[in-house]
């Protein structure tokens, strides 16, 4: 079984509520030398077999079409998970 | 005149859409997200509520049910859409619409009676308005953000195609307050406000809703 792991982030120019409401619980915790939080998406596709080049265009392209919305968020990374020290599944 | 109105999984204002149109005197016609038919319906509308739990993003699996493979080529041929609240994240999704709805700015859910201006009055869902006219209807999201670049915001200012304004306080950080636009044509129309809860004396803060669903009847009577 073969793991692709797909990074989303929105867009630097768009406002990150949820990144904000981070931002302000982390001083709370006594961590101060954080000044800006910003929340992005992980996803993992699974696949029977290894991760092929067709794997990886096919992700790519599910990446752009349905994981993310071009308009505001950009697709920062489509990888095998096999080449993580952390894959994060 | 039969106006469409579509029941995604999640969708909750289904019926109060389609009460709207019968308020009226349309007949309201029931589209499945399923299946790929417009029943021969005169115009379309995309409810509020939240498709397939909102998941991934607010939309974002609803744009590829069955049913937008019928309706997008209509409505890029010119059959009136009308998208409320999830309908509008629907159109913007589908790339019907520019832009993108984000997370309310305060992050709070809102549930309040918006004031708004009808600044375009020309298209499909607000013929029946005066532009510049101030009405009151409700609006109730938690991610009701309208955000696009500077270019597509400059376009949609320049084309005439910013249809609503909140007036008074930004009410969730939409940029230049935004509340509703329309493609060039004008006859897809989104905005996050809800119309179709506001057309009956004694159910909410006003009657303004009526005139979107009258501005859309009377478009397709004449058109036809």
């Amino acid at each position: 079984m073969g793991h692709v792991v797909i990074d989303v982030m929105l867009k630097p120019e768009i406002l990150d509520p949820q990144g904000q409401a981070v931002n302000g619980a982390l001083p709370r915790l006594g961590f101060e030398q954080f000044t800006d939080v910003r929340q992005g998406k992980r996803f993992v596709l699974t696949v029977d077999g290894e991760v092929t080049d067709e794997v990886l265009a096919a992700a790519r392209e599910a990446a752009e079409k349905l994981l993310s919305n071009p308009v505001i968020e950009d697709v920062v990374s489509v990888r095998d998970s096999a080449h993580d020290e952390d894959p994060g599944r | 005149m039969k106006v469409g109105v579509v029941t995604f999984p999640g969708s909750l204002d289904d019926r109060d859409a389609a009460r709207a149109v019968r308020a009226v005197g349309g007949e309201a016609v029931s589209l499945w997200h399923g299946d790929a038919d417009l029943l021969g319906v005169d115009a379309v509308i995309l409810p509020g509520g939240f498709s397939y739990g909102d998941y991934l993003r607010c939309g974002a699996i609803a744009r590829f049910a069955p049913v937008m493979d019928a309706l997008v080529p209509a409505a890029q041929g010119g059959l009136p859409v009308l998208g409320i609240c999830n309908g509008f994240q629907v159109l913007c999704e589908s790339h019907l619409l520019p832009g993108a709805l984000i997370r309310n700015d305060h992050r709070k859910f809102n549930c309040v009676d918006q004031r708004l201006v009808v600044e375009n009055a020309s298209t499909a869902w607000t013929s029946d308005f005066e532009a510049g006219q101030e009405i009151t209807v409700v609006l109730k999201n938690g991610e009701g953000g309208f955000v696009a670049d500077e270019r597509t915001l400059d376009e949609l200012e320049g084309e005439g195609r910013v249809v609503f304004r909140y007036a008074g306080d930004n009410p969730n950080g939409s940029y230049r307050a935004i509340a509703g636009i329309s493609n060039d044509r004008g006859n897809i129309v989104g905005l996050m406000p809800h119309p179709e809860h506001c057309v009956e004396e004694g159910y909410g803060p006003s009657t303004d809703g009526l005139p979107f669903f009258t501005s859309v009847l009377r478009q397709v009577v004449s058109a036809s």
